[in-house]
């Protein structure tokens, strides 16, 4: 598992992300995108003019609603809560693969290179149409993993949901 | 023989742009497809598309595509599928395919908006089942919803070969390898970050050596790269049925060719494309292009240059008076600009001014005709 602790504009510092939810934009690269900024209802996320900007996160005004997450092309917003006690964090993360993973199930959580990380619950699962088609999902995992989490390994296809049942 | 004002070539997103533009303003439009659907490659794109909101970001590219369909059907352009232009003589005399045989019409004005193909690379076993483009993979995944196969190496790293790979995953194949012969991956960070958190390998300076199997691809040879060069000993060999490349796109210039429009090879644009002014115009005054063919970008700047081509078109035409013209264009470079910005645009934008500079020299040497 890799160590890596983000930096930039998007990305929340220890004591905000202690302090409740958070978004944590993990956008580095000047590509000419902006859909972030106009999906915040709090105006948190600016990017300005310069569309190749990197988002900036005002992590006051963000309350880690996640709404970003389902506009970004990139998949690259997430949001974490460290304030739920017991040692623990939620991470939650944009998902387009069927089938979802389970409300409730135990699973394993990897990092940003898809290597394993911690066993995790899932917390929640979020759908809606507005998100059209990108699910959010929520785990719940030991505190100390919070900016490592940022994936799960997906769980297998059951055979009605097979893309091609003939193959 | 019939006549029509505009006609275009071509009914992807810069074909169908470029459409509703021209019928807007009045023009009456035809456009005319090979293909038995429109859209182009935009209905295969299931994901989001980059850009701001009027680069319809945010939205997936087939619903664009729908998006566009719709409002060429409102403005009642006609659209002509399965019909493949053969040639464009002078006078604007275009020869097409139908199925009643061989037809011919006459156009005024023409927009070639013939897109790009697909570049291969030449290995041994390239030529067993299962060896294909990345373009061909996401046609039968994302149209004719069937899985290419189960376990796929994917050669390039490029915005294509990375969305591809991950909607190859999404369908519910595995990816075992992305290949890139460079040393860093070439499309975005956050297309490779999807694959990268779903497990998927990546092997730069390494390209596919040979693929093996007797009857389909069964395995495929590795080798790493030193400087493009492959280094002895370092072979590695991965079970795959399926092998995508998604090495580059060409721009398909060959009616640019037929209507005597002067080509120049540009390489930050895919290879030899038409030389255009500002307003997407050709040596050939009566032929404007956009999209693809006017090099090799992405769907959100063929919409834009289609939108340029049909307003130019219109203008020359009579429709839009210079001025209301000169304010349309502008609005539409300024969103061009956009897209071409930044560490993957810049380059672009670069070659883009290249070829209007080339466009300016052959017109002071007195060439356009």
């Amino acid at each position: 598992m890799s160590r890596w602790i983000p930096e930039g504009p998007g990305i929340p510092d220890a004591q905000r992300r202690a302090r409740g939810p958070v978004a944590c934009i993990e956008c580095f690269q000047q590509i000419p995108c902006n859909p972030c900024e106009e999906a915040c209802p709090r105006g948190a996320i600016t990017v300005g003019d310069e569309i190749t900007s990197l988002p900036h996160l005002d992590t006051e005004k963000c309350n880690g609603c996640g709404l970003c997450m389902t506009r970004c092309p990139g998949l690259a917003i997430f949001t974490v809560d460290e304030s739920c006690g017991e040692g623990k964090a939620r991470v939650s993360f944009p998902y387009e693969y069927v089938p979802l993973p389970e409300k409730g199930s135990r699973i394993d959580c990897t990092d940003r290179e898809g290597h394993f990380v911690t066993e995790g619950t899932v917390y929640q699962v979020r759908e809606s149409k507005a998100f059209d088609h990108t699910a959010i999902v929520t785990v719940e995992i030991p505190r100390e993993y919070s900016m490592d989490v940022r994936f799960i390994v997906r769980p297998a296809p059951t055979d009605s949901e097979e893309v091609n049942p003939d193959a | 023989m019939r006549k029509v004002q505009l006609l275009i070539v071509g009914a992807g997103p810069a074909g169908l742009s470029a459409g509703i533009e021209a019928a807007r303003a009045g023009v009456q439009v035809t456009i005319i497809d090979e293909n038995l659907r429109p859209g182009g490659q935009l209905f295969k794109q299931i994901h989001k598309f980059f850009g701001s909101r009027v680069h319809n970001a945010g939205v997936r590219g087939f619903r664009i595509g729908e998006k566009l369909l719709q409002e060429t059907r409102e403005l009642g352009v006609e659209v002509l599928l399965g019909y493949p232009v053969y040639g464009i003589f002078p006078g604007g005399e275009v020869v097409y395919g139908s199925a009643d045989g061989v037809k011919q019409l006459q156009a005024e004005k023409i927009i070639l908006a013939t897109g790009a193909n697909e570049n291969n690379l030449c290995f041994e076993g390239s030529v067993l089942p299962g060896v294909m483009t990345a373009g061909a993979a996401q046609t039968m995944i994302n149209l004719h919803h069937v899985l290419p196969g189960q376990r796929v190496v994917m050669v390039g790293s490029g915005n294509v070969g990375l969305i591809v790979s991950y909607q190859l995953l999404q369908a519910g194949a595995r990816v075992e390898a992305v290949v890139e012969a460079g040393p860093a991956i070439g499309g975005y960070g956050v297309h490779a970050g999807k694959l990268k958190r779903a497990g998927v390998p990546f092997y730069l300076s390494h390209t596919v050596q040979r693929a093996m199997g007797t009857t389909e691809v069964e395995a495929v040879e590795l080798v790493e790269l030193d400087h493009f060069k492959a280094i002895p000993g370092t072979e590695k060999i991965i079970e795959a049925d399926t092998v995508c490349m998604a090495v580059g796109l060409t721009p398909m210039t060959e009616l640019a060719s037929l209507c005597g429009c002067e080509l120049v090879e540009s390489r930050g644009l895919g290879g030899l494309v038409p030389v255009h002014d500002h307003d997407m115009r050709t040596t050939n005054p009566n032929v404007y292009i956009a999209g693809d063919i006017s090099g090799v970008e992405e769907a959100s700047t063929a919409m834009e240059e289609g939108r340029l081509a049909g307003t130019a078109a219109a203008e020359s035409l009579g429709y839009i008076p210079a001025k209301e013209a000169a304010r349309r264009k502008e609005e539409i470079h300024g969103r061009l600009d956009l897209l071409r910005s930044g560490q993957f645009g810049a380059r672009r934008a670069q070659a883009k001014i290249e070829i209007e500079r080339s466009f300016a020299q052959i017109k002071r040497g007195g060439e356009v005709r």
